[in-house]
């Protein structure tokens, strides 16, 4: 299988990528997991990749209480940090080290990953659970966007069209949090039929998230029972798993979730 | 319409006209007549087509041939040095972990990158790392010993 015709430019710097995508088909390229798989099966036919995997948005930093992941980190570089195994960071580490294979994890990323809006990828979960927020570049310029009000369905973002991540801002949780990441994938396809992600705070305060069950992954109300929210959302079913079952598997894996966070939570006093 | 790929192949510096929608998979086989990254499933899904680029085991079936760009690229063919095998293709050879050997390239290749992070991982370690490597002949066992083994003995070639 091979992508119908396309072109190929490759961005020296953020504005020039800007400028390339005015194209209106363009497409944005990193690592392509997600993008060449729909390509060669012509699902996705963009006139134009524009490849912005050499642009300087690769790296892992920590700034005025805040945790900054660049778009173009790799999943794989997020398992190699050892700062974000840290107790109330643990749940990026439990996530990416997850993803896909070893393969995709070396190519993948996690700007890529939240740009491509698959409903069943998990990061999302997580990143909502932690709160982050989503700095935006576009020829109009910058906009912070939380997570939540960006993912709007399945493979469906707020992104503009001459528009860009260039950076995942993440608050770091206060001291004697703790945060996890928990799954049941689909064996085949790895992807999370329900996946939880939970952020323990000093207090007991919790956060939690699920992905893999709806349109789009999201959080629960704080501080109630992850079942009895669940009971309420509008859940998805599809020939791999119930609407039922998915229901029940998504409090299981959230109740599994706040169980690890809250452990990790004890060993960061 | 052509583009020029300049790349490190194996050590050495290669120059080819390729599309831009070729998949580095292509490039490498019908391009360079570099035939041990074999073409599985072609969906992502099988490992056969890994090859190291920088150091890291990646599928050359979901890479444009022009993300390579510059940069450098180890096939199967490149492993051997000076006529003598990798310790990793010994160990498959010894500890039998390969019947038909078409997904041989790409295993030992995921277990390169792998031995480069962690020269002497787990049983469960190296499970994870073949996650998207498929065989359809041995099972993973002989597998797992395998490249357990080719860790060992490059812990040793280490050490000397």
């Amino acid at each position: 299988m091979i992508p119908a015709h396309v072109r190929y430019a490759r961005a020296s710097d953020l504005d020039h990528a800007l400028t390339l995508l005015a194209e209106p088909d363009a497409k944005a390229i990193a690592g392509g997991q997600s993008l060449l798989p729909v390509m060669k099966l012509r699902i996705a036919r963009p006139s134009l990749v524009v490849d912005i995997a050499r642009l300087a948005l690769r790296d892992v930093g920590f700034r005025d209480d805040t945790l900054r992941l660049g778009p173009l980190t790799t999943w794989s570089q997020l398992i190699e940090t050892p700062e974000l195994r840290r107790p109330a960071l643990a749940a990026i580490a439990d996530c990416a080290a997850d993803i896909g294979d070893l393969q995709v994890r070396n190519r993948g990323t996690i700007g890529g990953s939240l740009a491509h809006a698959d409903p069943a990828s998990d990061m999302p979960a997580v990143l909502l659970a932690l709160g982050a927020n989503l700095q935006l570049c576009s020829t109009n310029g910058e906009r912070a966007v939380p997570l939540a009000d960006f993912i709007l369905g399945p493979f469906t973002t707020g992104l503009g069209t001459q528009e860009l991540i260039t950076d995942i801002v993440i608050p770091i949780p206060a001291s004697g949090s703790g945060s996890a990441y928990v799954s049941v994938e689909h064996p085949a396809s790895g992807f999370a039929l329900a996946g939880a992600a939970a952020l323990v705070g000093p207090a007991g305060e919790r956060m939690v998230a699920v992905t893999g069950v709806g349109g789009r992954p999201f959080l629960l109300p704080a501080d109630e029972d992850p079942a009895e929210a669940l009971a309420r959302a509008e859940i998805f079913g599809d020939r791999f798993a119930s609407e039922e079952y998915r229901r029940e598997l998504a409090a299981v894996v959230a109740t599994r979730a706040l169980e690890r966070a809250s452990e990790r939570a004890k060993e960061d006093r | 319409m052509l583009e020029t790929l300049e790349l490190v192949v194996n050590g050495e510096q290669r120059s080819l006209e390729v599309e831009p929608r070729t998949l580095l998979v292509h490039a490498l086989r019908d391009g360079l007549g570099l035939t041990g990254a074999h073409i599985g499933c072609d969906t992502s899904q099988c490992g056969t087509c890994t090859v190291l680029l920088g150091g890291r085991a990646v599928k050359s079936c979901t890479v444009l041939a022009l993300q390579a760009d510059d940069a450098e690229i180890t096939t199967i063919e490149g492993l051997a040095e000076l006529g003598e095998i990798h310790p990793i293709q010994r160990a498959f050879v010894e500890h039998h972990g390969l019947q038909c050997g078409f997904c041989t390239p790409g295993m030992i290749l995921t277990a390169a990158d792998l031995l480069s992070r962690d020269p002497d991982p787990t049983d469960e370690t190296v499970r994870h790392a073949l996650r998207g490597n498929l065989c359809r002949c041995t099972g993973y066992q002989s597998v797992v010993e395998s490249i357990q083994a080719a860790g060992v003995a490059i812990r040793e070639g280490d050490a000397q």
